[in-house]
């Protein structure tokens, strides 16, 4: 695992899901953000430099 | 050893704040309490403290509070319609509970009204200026010592129950000079003292209280960090907006004030012992009434004065005993009639209250009060 | 440190979800702000962080150190206060565009002209979010907000050639897009001695987002995107290419003024000195 949610402080801006290079996250039904294709993360923590809810994190 | 000097109220004040170690002013320049301000830029930098003339009458406030909340103790000074400003502040102040003493040298209002005229138009303003439920103390001296007595007092108060102080000063007392004795040096003079925490930083909480009611206030860099805020906070000191954390910090910051007026309150009675009249009269006006009892005296009239010295909170429990012992009550104050309505609220109607109120921008003169007196026991 | 443990290590305890709305700039540029002060090594005890009233301002309870949540508008005195008494604190002012601009405008100024050494983080997202939507002197002209439904027709206010014509030693302007950019800036600003003001341009999409049309969270970041130069490129941008656009990076910096509080020093010893 590369990627960190805590879902509890997700509000499901989105932020993340736009800027990520490689479609790695998408919202879940109830609006919460998931990692849907984390196979393809390159850690470059762009959604981690941007979430405004410090609900996503990259670890390296 | 002491010296004698011819002093200036508002002067009177400066060495008061000096003696009981004030180390930071943010003011702006008003009359007629501009002398304050004046008098303490020269010398605070003299003790290592700071003197800074703000952009306004709000920016004072502000920067007094962030002072104090450095562990200072702190000053401002001002006059009607700066002290208007201030009220969002002040009451910031007795919200986050943060010592200061305000001077307000009252002049004739309401707005410009008139600088450099004497006025008590502000006691109402003293205690119900700032929106919202509040409780705070205000001091009013008679005498240029007693502004260097009573701005001691303030600092002693202000610390101890961590609320605002205002010395509630008029223009006959800021600008009249007079004899007073101060000591050579101030170094024997007890100082205030904040309540510090007795537990390690990780486990303090800002507003917890003990049975004083009122928190230890470590300094901001001193280890012990806290949140300060003007909304209503529980004892962590963070916001709490629930019905019970608003009427919980309401209750104690009443009952940190209110169960000691024992404490608080000063009353001074001048010829009451036999007194069948009594004068109620405070600041400059009581001035006045120390000469018309002393000359209604001579004349074998049965008058006395009560000068309430503590202001805020009222003398309710002096005043109701008041009721009990003379046979009428004349409050004589510097504008419309304001105080007048504490003492009758507090006589409740147990004896006849008349009001000479003066409010030509003039003091009364013994000989104006005494017929005044004369004319209310004829009734 | 990892973004995870800055944020545990300088938010306080149990605070967080934060208060702020899904997509709001706010909570990114907070977050900039914990990353400069762990750059630069500070202590948490030596640090003071002093806000005004507004959605920006709910910053101070949320970090762990010396904060005062003060009035509105009011920040600057208070930070003036808390940096005059006690100068070994190094002191953050977390404002927003119309506490700083508007209700503290005036104590904006004189705390640049002064030259007082702190660090104004004023996040810039153009409009009133705490009440609702109305517009400020940061409102772009010809925006709609809840006080303005026919547009405002008020010009806005360029906030760092204001401060630096008032007298403000360091001036910069990033965004919550460029976060990383933003965080430097602060840094900078932090180390910088004398009067410092940062530019966070910062998204509102509740607020001024929906009002204008400008789409979600991640559409504003976009619009920061497009519509922000790197400092450099802009120098060498014709006033054409510079329409609707806005430099990012270290405006002004200058190292020549004498800090305010260290002259208060001076003043202390020639006054001590027997000299007026």
């Amino acid at each position: 695992m590369s990627l960190k949610i805590i879902t509890e402080r997700c509000k499901g801006c989105g932020i993340c899901a736009a800027f990520c290079p490689k479609q790695v996250l998408a919202l879940s039904e109830i609006e919460k953000i998931e990692a849907v294709h984390e196979e393809n993360c390159i850690k470059c923590g762009q959604c981690e430099m941007r979430c405004p809810d410090y609900a996503i994190f990259v670890e390296k | 050893m002491s010296r004698i000097l011819l002093l200036q109220g508002n002067q009177a004040v400066v060495e008061g704040a000096i003696a009981a170690g004030v180390k930071f002013f943010g003011g702006y320049p008003i009359t007629p309490s501009t002398e304050v301000a004046e008098s303490l830029a020269e010398r605070l930098p003299l003790v290592g403290g700071k003197f800074i003339q703000m952009e306004d009458e709000i920016a004072s406030m502000g920067a007094i509070i962030g002072a104090s909340l450095t562990g200072k103790k702190v000053m401002t000074a001002t006059s009607g319609p700066g002290f208007s400003l201030k009220q969002e502040l002040i009451g910031y102040a007795c919200m986050a509970e943060v010592p200061m003493v305000i001077v307000n040298v009252q002049r004739v209002g309401p707005s410009t009204g008139q600088p450099t005229s004497p006025s008590q138009g502000d006691i109402m303003q003293a205690r119900w200026g700032t929106h919202g439920d509040h409780w705070l103390i205000a001091l009013t001296p008679a005498s240029v010592p007693e502004c260097f007595d009573l701005t001691l007092r303030a600092y002693a108060l202000s610390e101890k129950y961590r609320v605002p102080v205002i010395l509630l000063m008029d223009e006959v007392i800021g600008h009249m000079r007079e004899r007073i004795e101060l000591p050579d040096n101030y170094d024997e003079i007890p100082q205030a003292e904040r309540k510090q925490p007795t537990c390690p930083p990780e486990e303090f909480k800002a507003y917890a209280t003990d049975e004083s009611l009122v928190p230890a206030m470590p300094a901001f860099g001193s280890g012990y960090r806290w949140h300060v805020t003007g909304l209503v906070h529980d004892e962590t000191g963070f916001p709490k907006g629930t019905p019970a954390a608003t009427k919980e910090a309401a209750d104690r910051q009443y009952h940190k004030l209110y169960d000691n007026l024992e404490d608080i309150v000063q009353v001074e009675n001048y010829r009451m012992e036999d007194a069948e009249y009594a004068v109620v009269a405070f600041g400059g006006g009581a001035r006045t009434a120390y000469e018309a009892v002393d000359r209604a005296r001579k004349e074998g009239l049965k008058v006395g004065l009560v000068r309430p010295i503590t202001i805020w909170p009222f003398a309710e429990k002096q005043m109701k005993e008041l009721a009990d012992k003379v046979k009428g009550i004349m409050v004589h104050e510097l504008n419309c009639g304001q105080y007048v309505l504490e003492v009758e609220r507090a006589v409740a109607g147990k004896m006849p209250v008349t009001s000479y109120a003066k409010y030509d921008n003039e003091p009364a003169t013994p000989a104006q009060l005494l017929a005044e007196i004369k004319k209310a026991m004829a009734l | 440190m990892s973004m995870e443990n800055l944020i545990n290590k300088y938010f306080r305890p149990g605070r967080l979800p934060h208060i702020w709305c899904p997509g709001c700039g706010n909570g990114v540029v907070t977050g900039t702000i914990v990353k400069a002060i762990d750059k630069l090594g500070l202590e948490k005890d030596n640090v003071a962080v002093i806000s005004g009233i507004g959605c920006s301002s709910r910053a101070s309870g949320y970090l762990d150190f010396n904060t005062v949540h003060s009035a509105h508008g009011r920040a600057l005195p208070v930070a003036t206060g808390v940096k005059l008494a006690d100068p070994s604190l190094k002191v953050i002012v977390v404002t927003g565009d119309g506490d700083a601009t508007a209700i503290g405008g005036n104590h904006l100024i004189h705390a640049a002209r002064r030259n007082i050494d702190m660090t104004v983080i004023l996040y810039n997202n153009s409009i009133y979010g705490m009440t609702g939507g109305q517009y400020s002197p940061m409102t772009p002209q010809g925006s709609k907000a809840t006080t303005a439904p026919y547009a405002t027709i008020e010009p806005s206010f360029d906030i760092t050639e204001l401060v630096k014509a008032a007298g403000a030693t360091f001036v910069a302007r990033g965004t919550t897009f460029h976060a990383q950019i933003l965080a430097d800036l602060i840094a900078k600003g932090i180390e910088h001695k004398g009067f410092s003001l940062i530019e966070a341009v910062s998204g509102c999409p509740i607020s001024f987002g929906r009002q204008n049309k400008i789409g979600g969270p991640a559409d504003m970041m976009k619009w920061q995107r497009d519509h922000a130069v790197m400092l450099a490129a802009w120098n060498k941008m014709t006033d054409e290419q510079r329409a609707g656009k806005f430099p990012i990076g270290v405006l002004y910096e200058n190292n020549d003024r004498k800090e305010y509080t260290e002259a208060y020093d001076e003043l202390i010893a020639r006054a001590q000195g027997g000299n007026k």
